[in-house]
C-alpha cells in the first residue's frame, strides 16, 4: 500500500515540477545568452506594464495586490518573470522604485529586459509578500501561463486556477479556451471556466457549468456542488433556484457514480495484484501438499529468501554494473529460482523425507526450519527491512481515470504470474517429471510399483514448489519492502487458497488465489482489514462443509487419509 | 507403569495416600477413593507427592526465609516459577487434545489469552480510581476518550464472575468453532491451520484500538487482586502456590480422563478413526467435549497467569506463540501427561536462560528442539527415560 502511495507522490511530482522550475530563469538566460541588446528599461511597448511593475514594489500590500490584478487584466505575458520572481522573493527594489530581478547566481536583472544591472544588493529593498498577496498573485501568474508556449506550462496554469478561481477572469478564460487547441488543456480550462460561471446571474449558464462539472468527474468540485444544495441552519435551502438544486443533486449522484466505480476498478485490480503473488506462494504448497499431504510451514521463507535473494542481486549491480542496472531482475529471477530450489531440494533429503506419514510433526519441523531461516537471514542482512529498487522500466504507471493509477510494476507482476503459471502447467502437464509427479499424487504406492522413484518425484517437486515461491518473492521485492519476517504473512493465506482450490490442480489453485485476493480488497472497504479476515475464514470453514475437496476435486479414486 | 525404580523416594507428606486397607473400611466412599489411587501406582503417587512437597512448601519456605540467609530462595523467580506452572497447565492442555486425540492445535495461545483477557479486565477494574487519570474507567478508556465502559466489560468488577469469564469464553470460542471444525471432519493438517488462522485472526482483532481491550499496549498497570496488592511478594508467592496447587489438580483430573472408558476412546479417535466409526461410535462429540476442556484449561492457565506477569497483549496471540506450546509437548514426549509438564518445564528453562544469555543463538535452539523433537525424538523426553527405565529393569509396559 504504501509503495502505492509513494508512486502516486512520484507522478505527481513528475508532472509538477514543470510548475515549479523557474521559467523565469529560462527566459533570462535565453535572453543573456543570445545577447540581446539591453536598452536600459522598457520595451517599446512597455510604456504602461513598466509602470504596473514598479507598482509591485509598493509599500503597503494593498497596492502590491492592486497593481498585481491591473498586470493581469493587462494579461501581457511580459510581466510573467516579475511575478514570478515576487512570489519567490527573488524581487528586488531600488530607491527609484524601480524593480530588479535576482537571479538564481545571485546576479540581478532588469524586471522587463531581462538585462543585466551591476547594482549593490545591500541598497535594495526586497517587498515584503503574505498569504493575501499569494493569493491574489497565484491566479494572475496562472493566467498568463495559459498563453505559454508550452503544452505543459498551459495545462499546469488551468489546473491552478480550477483550484483558485477568480470570477472577474471569466473573458480570459473563455478566449483561453477559444484559442486552446490540446484537448487535454481545453478540458480543464472548461471546468475553470464552468466553476465560475457557477456563480453567473444567468440561469442557463449555470445550469450548463453545473452540467459541465457534473460531467467532468473532477472530484476536487464536490464542496462547490455540495454548497448549492445545502440548506441553512433554519432547514431553507441555501440556493433559490429548484432547478439549479437539482442539476447539482444530479452532478452529485453522477459523482457518486464516479468515485464507485474508481473505488471498484481500485480494489479489482489490487485484488487481482494481490490474488497473484498469493498465486506463487501457494502454488507450490499445493503441489507438495497434493503430493506428500505435507505442509511446509518454511515454505513463506522461500518467498522471503527469493526477495533477499532480488535485494543482494539489485545491490551487486547497483555497485558494479550501474549501467546494466534496469536489467538485474533478468539475473534476479534466476539467482532467486536458484538458492530456493537447493534450498528446498535440501529440506526434503535432510528433513522432510524421514517424516513421511507424519504430516503433524512435518508441520512443526518446517516450522523449525523457518525459525533458522528467518534468525540466520536476520543476522546476515539485519532485523530492518531492506529496499529494493525497481529499474526504471516499473516505477511509474498508468492512470487510467481520474485517480486511478495503475503502478507498472503491480502489472508486470500478474504478467510474470501469469507467465510462471503457463510454464508449471506444462512441466506438469508435458514432461515426464510431471507426468511422474501425477502419478506419484494420485496413488503413491502404485506408482511406485510402476518404478516411479517416488523419493526423487518427491525431491524435485518439492525443489521446484521452493523454486516457485521464490520468484513470488521476486515479486514480492518490487512492491514492498523485504524483512526477514516476509514469509510469515502469506503461508496462512497460501494454505486457504489450497483448501478452496483443492489439492493437485492448478486450475483449482489459480481460481482460489485469485479469488481469495479479490474477496479480501472487496471486503476491506466494506468491514475493515480485520473484520474481513475474519469473514473469510469462517467462510472457508463454511466452504469446507460443504466441498471438502476443495473447488476442483480431482477424479478418481482417491484413497481417504 | 514402572514402580520399582522409583519406590525408595521420601515419604510422602501431604497427599492422601492411605494404606489399602483404610479404604476398605470406608464402604461406597472408599470405591470413589479407590478409583482415585488407581489411577497411580504407589511410586508415582509418592514422586508426585513429593512435586507437591517442593513446589508448595520447600521453595516457599525457603523464600521466606530472610533475605541475608544463605537458603534464601530469591523473590524474582517465584513469578518466574509460577509462570512456568501456567505454561505446564497449558501443556497438559495441548498434550489432552494432541497426545490424545490426535488434533494439533496451533491456536491455543487464543484460549491462553482470552482467559488472562478476562483476569486482565477484572484487575484493571480492580485499579478503580488509582490510575494515571484518576477516572473510575481504565486508563486506556480515558486516553481513547471514551465516556463510559462498553458493554461487555459490565460485572468484571466481580472476581467471580471475571474467573467463571475466564473459563467460559475460551470454551464458548472452542465449542462453536469445534462444532463446525469437526461435523465437517476437518482434521489433520486442515484443522491445525485452520486454528492458525483463527488465532491470526483474533491477533488482528485484538490489536485495534476499537476492540475495546486495550489495542496494542493491551491491559497492564495492575494494583491488586481481592485487595492483595500484587507488588508485594507474599501476593506473588500466594499465587505461585495456587499455581501449582490448580497444576496438581488438574494434572489428576486429566489423568483420570485419559485412563476412563473416554479416554480409551479418544485414542481410538487418535489412532483409526474410520475404524471407531464403524464400530458404531461417533468421534464428533468426543472430540469435542475434550477440545472445548482443553481450551477451558487454557483459559484458567491464562488467568493465573496475568496476575503474576502484571501484563496481557495481543502479542501473546501470535501464531508463533501457540506453535511453541506445541513443541513443548512435543519435547517433553506427547501422549504422556507428565511428559507435557516435563517439556513445559524444559523448555520454558532452556528459553528463560537462553535467552538471556544468548539472545541470538534462542531462535537457533528453539528451531533445533522442532527438528530434533521430531526426527529423533517421536516420543519425546518421557519416552527416552521410560525407554531407558525400560531396559534397566526389563520389562515393557503398555
Amino acid at each position: 500500500m504504501k509503495s502505492d502511495r509513494e508512486l502516486r507522490q512520484r507522478i505527481e511530482t513528475e508532472r509538477n515540477p514543470l510548475l515549479s522550475i523557474p521559467i523565469s530563469l529560462l527566459f533570462l538566460s535565453l535572453i543573456l545568452l543570445l545577447g540581446l541588446p539591453s536598452p536600459p528599461r522598457a520595451s517599446a511597448a512597455g510604456g504602461d506594464l513598466a509602470s504596473l511593475l514598479q507598482g509591485l514594489g509598493a509599500k503597503s500590500r494593498r497596492d502590491v495586490r492592486q497593481a498585481i490584478t491591473a498586470l493581469g487584466t493587462l494579461n501581457d505575458p511580459a510581466a510573467l518573470p516579475a511575478l514570478e520572481a515576487l512570489g519567490d522573493r527573488r524581487l528586488r527594489i531600488d530607491k527609484a522604485g524601480l524593480v530588479y530581478i535576482k537571479g538564481e547566481d545571485g546576479s540581478l536583472h532588469d524586471a522587463l529586459s531581462g538585462a543585466t544591472v551591476a547594482l549593490d544588493e545591500a541598497s535594495l529593498r526586497t517587498p515584503r509578500i503574505n498569504n493575501a498577496v499569494r493569493r491574489t498573485l497565484r491566479p494572475v501568474i496562472a493566467q498568463l501561463q495559459l498563453s505559454s508556449l508550452d503544452v505543459a506550462v498551459r495545462l499546469a496554469a488551468a489546473e491552478e486556477l480550477t483550484k483558485r478561481p477568480r470570477p472577474e477572469m471569466m473573458d480570459i478564460l473563455q478566449a483561453a479556451l477559444d484559442r486552446e487547441i490540446e484537448a487535454a488543456v481545453r478540458d480543464i480550462l472548461a471546468v475553470a471556466l464552468a466553476q465560475m460561471q457557477l456563480q453567473s446571474e444567468d440561469q442557463t449558464v449555470r445550469l450548463a457549468a453545473i452540467r459541465m462539472i457534473g460531467e467532468s468527474g473532477n472530484l476536487g468540485l464536490r464542496p462547490q456542488l455540495e454548497a448549492l444544495v445545502a440548506t441553512n441552519e433554519d432547514g431553507s435551502f441555501a440556493e433559490d433556484d429548484p432547478e439549479v438544486r437539482a442539476a447539482a443533486e444530479a452532478a452529485l449522484s453522477s459523482f457518486e457514480r464516479t468515485q464507485f466505480l474508481i473505488n471498484s476498478l481500485g480494489n479489482l485490480f489490487y485484488g487481482a495484484s494481490l490474488g497473484s503473488v498469493l498465486l506463487l506462494a501457494a502454488l507450490g504448497l499445493g503441489i507438495t501438499f497434493g503430493l506428500m499431504g505435507v505442509i511446509n510451514m518454511a515454505h513463506g521463507e522461500m518467498l522471503m529468501l527469493g526477495a533477499y535473494a532480488s535485494y543482494v542481486v539489485q545491490g551487486i549491480f547497483q555497485e558494479s554494473f550501474p549501467a546494466w542496472f534496469d536489467w538485474y531482475l533478468a539475473v534476479a529471477i534466476p539467482a532467486a529460482f536458484g538458492v530456493c530450489l537447493l534450498t528446498g531440494m535440501i529440506l526434503e533429503r535432510g528433513v522432510i523425507r524421514f517424516l513421511y506419514g507424519r504430516p503433524l510433526e512435518t508441520l512443526l519441523a518446517t516450522w523449525g526450519i523457518s525459525l533458522v531461516l528467518i534468525q540466520s537471514v536476520r543476522l546476515i542482512f539485519g532485523a530492518q527491512n531492506v529496499q529494493v529498487a525497481n529499474p526504471a522500466w516499473l516505477s511509474g504507471g498508468i492512470e487510467v481515470l481520474y485517480g486511478v493509477v495503475l503502478p507498472y510494476s503491480r502489472l508486470a507482476i500478474i504478467l510474470f504470474v501469469a507467465l510462471v503459471v503457463g510454464l508449471v502447467w506444462l512441466i506438469l502437464q508435458r514432461t515426464r517429471l510431471g507426468l511422474q509427479v501425477r502419478a506419484v499424487t494420485q496413488n503413491r504406492p502404485m506408482a511406485s510399483c510402476m518404478g516411479i522413484s517416488a523419493g526423487r518425484v518427491d525431491m524435485w517437486t518439492f525443489g521446484l514448489g521452493s523454486g516457485i515461491a521464490g520468484l513470488g518473492g521476486v515479486a514480492l521485492s518490487q512492491i514492498g519492502n523485504v524483512g526477514p519476517e516476509l514469509g510469515r504473512l502469506y503461508i496462512v493465506d497460501s494454505f486457504m487458497v489450497v483448501v478452496l482450490g483443492g489439492v493437485g490442480n492448478i486450475a483449482g489453485t489459480v481460481v482460489g488465489a485469485l479469488s481469495l485476493g479479490l474477496v479480501n480488497k472487496l471486503l476491506e472497504p466494506v468491514a475493515g482489514a480485520v473484520l474481513g479476515k475474519i469473514g473469510v475464514l469462517i467462510f472457508i470453514i463454511l466452504f469446507i462443509q460443504q466441498r471438502p475437496q476443495g473447488l476442483f476435486a480431482l477424479k478418481g479414486r482417491l484413497a481417504e487419509s | 507403569m514402572v514402580s520399582s525404580s522409583l519406590s525408595e523416594t521420601s515419604p510422602e507428606p501431604l497427599v492422601a495416600d492411605p494404606p489399602a486397607q483404610q479404604t476398605e473400611q470406608h464402604g461406597q466412599a472408599g470405591s470413589v477413593l479407590t478409583t482415585f489411587l488407581r489411577l497411580h501406582t504407589r511410586g508415582e503417587w509418592s514422586l508426585i507427592g513429593l512435586f507437591l512437597f517442593l513446589g508448595a512448601v520447600v521453595i516457599p519456605g525457603l523464600n521466606l526465609l530472610p533475605a541475608d540467609s544463605a537458603f534464601h530462595f530469591p523473590d524474582y523467580l517465584i513469578p518466574l516459577l509460577g509462570k512456568f506452572m501456567c505454561y505446564a497447565l497449558v501443556a497438559l492442555a495441548v498434550d489432552l487434545i494432541w497426545g490424545y486425540a490426535g488434533i494439533l492445535s496451533l491456536g491455543h495461545g487464543v484460549f491462553f489469552a482470552l482467559g488472562g483477557y478476562a483476569m486482565g479486565m477484572h484487575l484493571m477494574r480492580a485499579i478503580g480510581t488509582e490510575g494515571v487519570y484518576r477516572s473510575e474507567l481504565p486508563d486506556f478508556m480515558v486516553f481513547l476518550d471514551w465516556k463510559e465502559l462498553p458493554w461487555y466489560w459490565y460485572g468484571f468488577s466481580n472476581f467471580g464472575f471475571a474467573l467463571g469469564m475466564a473459563l467460559f469464553v475460551p470454551g464458548i470460542l472452542a465449542y462453536i468453532f469445534g462444532f463446525f471444525a469437526f461435523r465437517s471432519r476437518i482434521r489433520g493438517v486442515y484443522f491445525s491451520i485452520i486454528t492458525q488462522a483463527m488465532t491470526y485472526a483474533l491477533m488482528l482483532l485484538f490489536f485495534r484500538n476499537d476492540t475495546g481491550f486495550g489495542g496494542n499496549n493491551g491491559l497492564t498497570d495492575f494494583k491488586r487482586l481481592l485487595g492483595f496488592s500484587l507488588q508485594e511478594p507474599t501476593t506473588k508467592l500466594g499465587l505461585y502456590v495456587t499455581s501449582v496447587v490448580v497444576l496438581l489438580l488438574a494434572y489428576l483430573a486429566c489423568r483420570y480422563l485419559v485412563t476412563s472408558k473416554l479416554g480409551r476412546v479418544l485414542m481410538a479417535v487418535r489412532d483409526a478413526e474410520s475404524r471407531l466409526m464403524f464400530c458404531g461410535y461417533n468421534p464428533h462429540g468426543y472430540k469435542l467435549f475434550l477440545w472445548t476442556l482443553s481450551a477451558v484449561l487454557c483459559g484458567l492457565a491464562g488467568a493465573l497467569y496475568v496476575p503474576q506477569v502484571g501484563i496481557i497483549n495481543p502479542s501473546e496471540m501470535q501464531p508463533a506463540n501457540s506453535i511453541e506450546m506445541a513443541i513443548w509437548v512435543a519435547v517433553g514426549g506427547r501422549g504422556t501427561l507428565s511428559g507435557a509438564l516435563l517439556g513445559a518445564f524444559l523448555v520454558n528453562g532452556v528459553k528463560s536462560w537462553c535467552t538471556a544469555a544468548f539472545p541470538y543463538l534462542w531462535l537457533y535452539i528453539l528451531g533445533a528442539m522442532f527438528i530434533v523433537a521430531t526426527l529423533f525424538l517421536p516420543r519425546g523426553v518421557a519416552g527416552l527415560l521410560r525407554r531407558q527405565a525400560d531396559s534397566r529393569t526389563g520389562e515393557t509396559t503398555g
